[in-house]
């Protein structure tokens, strides 16, 4: 350890902060990781239940036939668009201030994806019989879509989050304050050299543009899953947008929530600075408009077609069963991040972290309001209207999913630096030149005569 | 090639329910224990649903058994992923219970929600399992399952004509339902065939179709009541 300490304080100020976590562990991080932990294998023990006795374990029934795994399945799939796309998006439009936030952006969405992506397997009848969708493939179903869209989305976030690492990998590697033949292997034989870095960046380049129509289409095709059945307020042609909007939009609230817990806990307050609180809560309030414009679309135009079926639907949420749901969804989603992220103050750690906190979980119960009452109000009308209580079991796998990503990510930070360090040191070096350069290259140029 | 239909006469219906008692003894229907049927998982492929209309003592109760409508643009077979239910060349909606994988999307996307899960292992009293039908598999644990207006009793009818070297007949083949019904409100047959009932009251002025407007094309008619 303590020669791991000396290697440490050898290297230059970022890495010193930055790679910091890797060698040290404090027990407050045991204690969290191991409740954790308890509560991750509790899930587990709870799913093992369920596939011993059936989905009768489940709170679900005719014709409630999906619940909380398939809210969770939309969910955390939604959250998954917190880095890949963000953070595609703004290294295409040369937003230097992504260089703090990028890599705990990325590292959200390659863990989620996979937390998401068990859901529905979670949530089969036959879960031995996965294969049969390989083995049976029908293309006609949005299910299918689904499996292809998540699996392109898993693979190149895996490679984005990836490549971009390689050169900090190589600094631990070089560095070898941790398991040398762990980041030997992860490092890849990357050197640094000129000719690597233009390799690199080409790549990385390309990567941006190639995964941002994936992140697209993955949320659009889980839309579609609903929109293309005959279902009331499901059938609904804006599902696919504002299934992508609602899904950037927790990406967004996630990624806050984990940068101000990540700077409290990492002492990064030199990194994640005032001005990316202030940009990314301009961003989350956007993106509150954005879904209040989306949610008032799509409530609007069922209620002045005003079809019985679809007003069964739509009572039920707006002040039926499911009113409360649906208003704290409102407060959750509009009301309390819009009112916190107008104010220039609140676009501080911590108006972000409510507001983030909030978002999270209006997003969460907008999948709620979108898949339960349209469940439990079918078309036909002379079935009774049923009821849906989340069993033991369910809530059990519901906290596990939770817990279990939460440790996962507070794992990878040990492991692998959550901010990335060639990328701030390339700011330093090149970036604020190349900035003045850029900006300068706006202006318009001196005609011959003014010279 | 037939195109299997039926044609339920409303008004002929007293809603006693022998076609759900039928159905579910012949096609070995689990039954389902009471707290669980009460959470709304009680399975009953052809299924009475009741209407009642009005305040004491001014009431009207009404009846429809709900069979699978056999839809001819049948949305559960769209977007099962594993092609587990899928239209047989006469019309009828199958399911592959060995390949169904229990995802239940087939289920959401039926409009007439005819499709029951398997929550748990299927189970029966005693004195049912004593004759469960050794013509219709058994269900496991997990899959979607559905009414099939009994195809095995199809496929003996058709083994039957052919070793009688003659053509298959109306009555050769009903399903269990239409075979109870006391008094004759379920009648089935081949919807394209002139010489069957089913050809003719599918044309009766009182006719119709569940949800025609959502074009799914279904194979049961109903007769709505003249009063």
């Amino acid at each position: 350890m303590d020669d791991a300490e000396t290697k440490l304080r050898a290297l230059p100020e970022d890495a010193r902060t930055l790679l910091r976590p890797l060698i040290h562990t404090t027990w407050r991080f045991y204690l969290a990781a191991s409740l954790l932990g308890a509560v991750t294998l509790w899930g587990i023990g709870a799913y093992v239940l369920q596939f011993r006795h059936g989905l009768g374990e489940t709170g679900l029934n005719r014709p409630e036939y999906w619940g909380i795994y398939i809210i969770d399945f939309v969910f955390f799939i939604g959250i998954s668009h917190a880095g890949t796309l963000i953070s595609a998006i703004l290294r295409i439009s040369k937003a230097e201030w992504r260089r703090a936030i990028t890599r705990s952006a990325e590292f959200i969405t390659v863990l989620v994806i996979g937390f998401g992506a068990i859901q529905p397997i979670v949530d089969l009848g036959r879960p031995d019989r996965l294969l049969n969708i390989f083995a049976h493939a029908h293309l006609r179903s949005p299910l299918l879509w689904d499996v292809m869209s998540i699996c392109f989305y898993l693979t190149a976030s895996t490679i984005y989050l990836y490549l971009p690492m390689l050169p900090d990998l190589a600094i631990i590697r070089d560095a070898e304050i941790k398991a040398p033949r762990f980041y030997r292997f992860l490092a890849a034989g990357y050197r640094d050299t000129p000719e690597q870095r233009r390799r690199l960046e080409k790549v990385i380049g390309v990567l941006a543009i190639v995964v941002i129509p994936i992140a697209v289409s993955v949320h659009t095709v889980i839309g579609w899953i609903f929109a293309m059945t005959l279902r009331p307020m499901w059938h609904s042609t804006i599902f696919g947008p504002y299934f992508v909007v609602g899904a950037i939009y927790s990406g967004i609230a996630a990624l806050l929530v984990a940068m101000v817990i990540l700077r409290r806990v990492y002492h990064l307050e030199r990194y994640f600075k005032p001005v990316h609180f202030d940009y990314m809560g301009r961003l989350l309030l956007l993106f509150s408009l954005l879904w209040l414009y989306f949610t008032f679309a799509e409530y609007l135009t069922a209620f002045y077609g005003s079809e019985p079926a679809e007003m069964r639907t739509f009572w039920a949420r707006i002040s039926g069963p499911f009113a409360v749901p649906f208003w704290l969804m409102a407060f959750c989603c509009f009301v309390l991040p819009f009112a916190l992220m107008c104010r220039k103050a609140m676009r501080a750690p911590t108006g972000t972290l409510i507001a983030g906190i909030a978002v999270v979980i209006g997003m969460w119960l907008e999948r709620f309001n979108i898949v339960v009452p349209t469940s439990v109000n079918p078309r036909f009308d002379l079935e009774p209207v049923a009821h849906y209580f989340p069993s033991g079991v369910e809530l059990s796998i519901l906290a596990a999913t939770f817990s279990g990503f939460i440790l996962l990510y507070m794992v990878a930070t040990k492991f692998f630096p959550i901010i990335s360090i060639w990328e701030i040191r390339e700011g330093r070096e090149v970036s604020v030149r190349e900035v003045a350069e850029r900006v300068a290259d706006y202006l318009p140029t001196e005609s011959a005569e003014a010279a | 090639m037939p195109r299997w239909g039926m044609v339920i006469d409303l008004d002929r219906c007293t809603g006693c329910a022998a076609c759900e008692v039928a159905c579910k003894s012949e096609n070995n229907i689990a039954t389902v224990r009471p707290d669980q049927a009460d959470m709304g998982r009680a399975m009953s492929w052809m299924k009475v649903e009741t209407k009642i209309e009005g305040d004491f003592p001014d009431t009207r109760l009404s009846f429809a058994p709900r069979p699978c409508m056999q839809c001819d643009n049948p949305p559960c077979v769209k977007v099962c992923p594993v092609s587990a239910t899928y239209l047989s060349p006469e019309g009828i909606v199958g399911q592959i219970y060995p390949r169904c994988i229990g995802c239940r999307y087939c289920a959401n996307a039926c409009p007439y929600t005819a499709k029951y899960f398997n929550w748990f292992a299927p189970a029966w009293p005693d004195s049912e399992r004593a004759h469960l039908d050794p013509d219709v598999s058994v269900r496991p644990r997990g899959v979607m399952e559905k009414c099939t207006f009994c195809d095995h009793r199809l496929q003996q009818a058709k083994e039957n004509a052919r070793a009688a070297g003659r053509p298959l007949r109306e009555s050769d083949f009903q399903p269990a339902c239409a075979d109870a019904c006391p008094t004759r409100a379920i009648v089935f047959g081949d919807l394209d065939n002139p010489a069957h009932r089913v050809s003719t009251l599918k044309n009766d002025p009182r006719a119709t179709r569940l949800m025609e407007s959502l074009g799914t094309e279904p194979k049961v008619y109903y007769l709505t009541q003249k009063a």
